[in-house]
């Protein structure tokens, strides 16, 4: 199963995590398979937040929400399950300061492909 | 001639179906046999197949979780359709000599059936089937032992971390304990919709997430261990003494958890599993002395001890001393011989108050908080006498801590009481009951606050 895993953490607080660290670990997960994609995030406020309504274009300086812990990076994993997944975020070093969510994936390609193919056929045949 | 066993008191309980056993009797075409013997031969396999329902249900269906690659709703069916079929064939087959693997074969079997009439609709469910039909249990990579038993898998399972806290125990009164979902609500003073809906959510969570059926491994035991010992302590406690309203306690549950209790303490002898056992069975003890006829709540130093029950006590007991030997001493460990000293004492006055409040000193050090401190302060104002204990509920407080907690208020009342300091009591009296919820303990507040009125007025 695929699983996100958020990296969230007070800006300050990572100056505790050098970033040699999070690479040597990226590194070692990316050499086990297990690793889809991760990337570290530039600090918050270079982040812009972008909304359509009614057909125009919301542009808004800075995060989503302001919250005390902000998005700081991510990882895509493969794991065989919930706990595994956990196993692994345990490990991403800015979780001993922030906080990481862990998500599974919903296969949302496979399971259109799967039901246009469905719709497409008709019902199998006993 | 509809099958009826008129067996009115022994209704199984739990399964997906809304009525268990007997409702799949009125569901089935029975065939009926011939001749009075045969029906009465034939009303004794029906009587046994509710036996057998109670007894092994729970297996049964956390065995077929297992087989059905975690899928609880799938198990649940497989489980009520095996009884079903057990219902149809015994009284014509007689009972197999394991019912238990009888019913987890048929189980299984229907189960796979209805996978692959699903998977004529849904061509993603085809390899499920097949997997789940190819006779072939995958191995565990996680087990040392040959066999672990599968309730154990269930336990954690349903006492994840990652599942919210009421889910848990919503979902291991159902599936560990067979409870419907208006017993628990029941229970727990909230709406069937409510519980139902936690059942739903935490199974989905199971499913979408990926929680593994499985018994965590040697790292994450301690951890995952006490996720459960929590649950089956809230259960016991929402059991011991209701969070609000009239009745001081409820029975079923507290039963539930030492039922819980005792079949983990049997699957995994750890000594915080015994501690916490033991700590259920000697509450339990003082059950019966615990409340007055007429629902009024009696103290531990004024309980009539002979009301006690000593076999409950004995077993309690045996289990501390069992869990304190083993070198790793834990909370529920801790609290359990607090409560041993007490049941050993023939009376409030022989208590040996220095015992408990060693113990206590063990239990701030290993598991502090506020509660500890509050209730290592009682058992010093016990052995030092009053304004020792005051002192320390003093210290508590004034680092707002249990500011809220009227027993903490109410401790220190009763102290305050003893030393003559009548003003200091009745506003701690009052106090604690502005903040208590259940009836019988307001009760007893307001019956305090009586006494010390009328000692006042004495008093000129």
């Amino acid at each position: 199963m695929k699983y996100l895993c958020l990296v969230y953490s007070e800006e300050d607080s990572l100056d505790a995590v050098p970033d040699r660290e999070c690479v040597d670990f990226d590194t070692a997960l990316r050499a086990d398979g297990r690793c889809l994609a991760s990337e570290a995030l530039q600090p918050v406020h270079t982040a812009t937040t972008v909304r359509v309504r009614d057909g125009r274009v919301q542009i808004t300086d800075g995060p989503f929400a302001e919250t005390k812990e902000q998005l700081a990076g991510f990882y895509i994993v493969e794991a065989a399950d919930l706990d595994e997944a956990i196993r692994l975020a345990a490990k991403i070093p800015p979780a001993r300061v922030g906080s990481v969510e862990v998500r599974p994936v919903r296969p949302i390609r496979e399971t259109v492909a799967a039901e246009r193919e469905r719709s497409a056929a008709g019902p199998r045949p006993a | 001639m509809e099958a009826e066993t008129g067996n009115g008191g022994g209704r199984p309980r739990g399964s997906a179906a809304s009525d268990g056993v007997r409702g799949t009797v009125e569901a089935q075409e029975v065939r009926e046999p011939e001749g009075a013997d045969e029906i009465r031969q034939a009303e004794r396999i029906r009587e046994r197949v509710e036996e057998v329902y109670r007894a092994e249900s729970r297996r049964v269906l956390a065995t077929l979780i297992r087989l059905l690659g975690g899928d609880f709703d799938l198990a649940e069916e497989a489980l009520h359709d095996a009884f079903a079929a057990a219902l149809d064939r015994w009284p014509h087959d007689g009972l197999p000599s394991n019912p238990r693997a009888w019913l987890v074969s048929a189980g299984r079997f229907r189960a796979i059936d209805v996978l692959r009439r699903r998977a004529r609709f849904d061509a993603s469910l085809a390899h499920v089937a097949d997997r789940l039909g190819d006779g072939v249990t995958e191995p565990e990579p996680y087990d040392d032992e040959a066999i672990v038993d599968d309730r154990l898998r269930l336990v954690f399972t349903c006492c994840h971390p990652a599942l919210p806290a009421h889910a848990r125990v919503a979902l291991t009164l159902r599936e560990v304990c067979g409870l419907t979902t208006e017993e628990i609500a029941r229970a727990f003073l909230t709406g069937a919709p409510t519980v139902a809906q936690r059942i739903v959510r935490a199974k989905t969570k199971i499913r979408d997430a990926g929680i593994p059926y499985r018994v965590p491994g040697p790292a994450e035991l301690p951890e995952r261990l006490g996720t459960v010992l929590q649950v089956v302590y809230l259960v016991f406690n929402e059991g011991y003494s209701a969070s609000s309203g009239e009745s001081l306690t409820r029975p079923d549950l507290s039963g539930e958890a030492i039922r819980l209790g005792r079949l983990l303490v049997e699957l995994l002898p750890e000594p915080e599993v015994q501690g916490l056992l033991a700590l259920m069975l000697l509450h339990e003890s003082r059950r019966a002395a615990r409340t007055s006829e007429d629902g009024e709540i009696v103290l531990l130093e004024d309980q009539d001890r002979s009301r006690w029950d000593r076999g409950l006590i004995a077993e309690g007991r045996a289990l501390v001393e069992r869990a304190l030997s083993s070198g790793r001493i834990g909370p529920y460990a801790l609290q359990a011989a607090i409560s041993a000293v007490h049941a050993e004492s023939p009376d409030a006055e022989s208590t040996d108050w220095s015992q408990i409040v060693g113990l206590y000193d063990v239990l701030a050090r290993i598991a502090p908080s506020p509660v500890v401190g509050l209730n290592r302060a009682v058992a010093v104002a016990m052995r030092d006498g009053p304004a020792a204990g005051i002192a320390l509920i003093d210290a508590i407080l004034d680092r707002g801590d249990l500011a809220d907690y009227h027993l903490a208020h109410s401790a220190r009342a009763e102290l305050c009481r003893r030393l003559g300091r009548t003003a200091e009591a009745r506003a701690a009296y009052r106090r604690a009951l502005e903040l208590a919820r259940q009836e019988p303990e307001r009760r007893l507040l307001e019956r305090r606050l009586a006494e010390l009125a009328s000692g006042a007025a004495r008093a000129g």
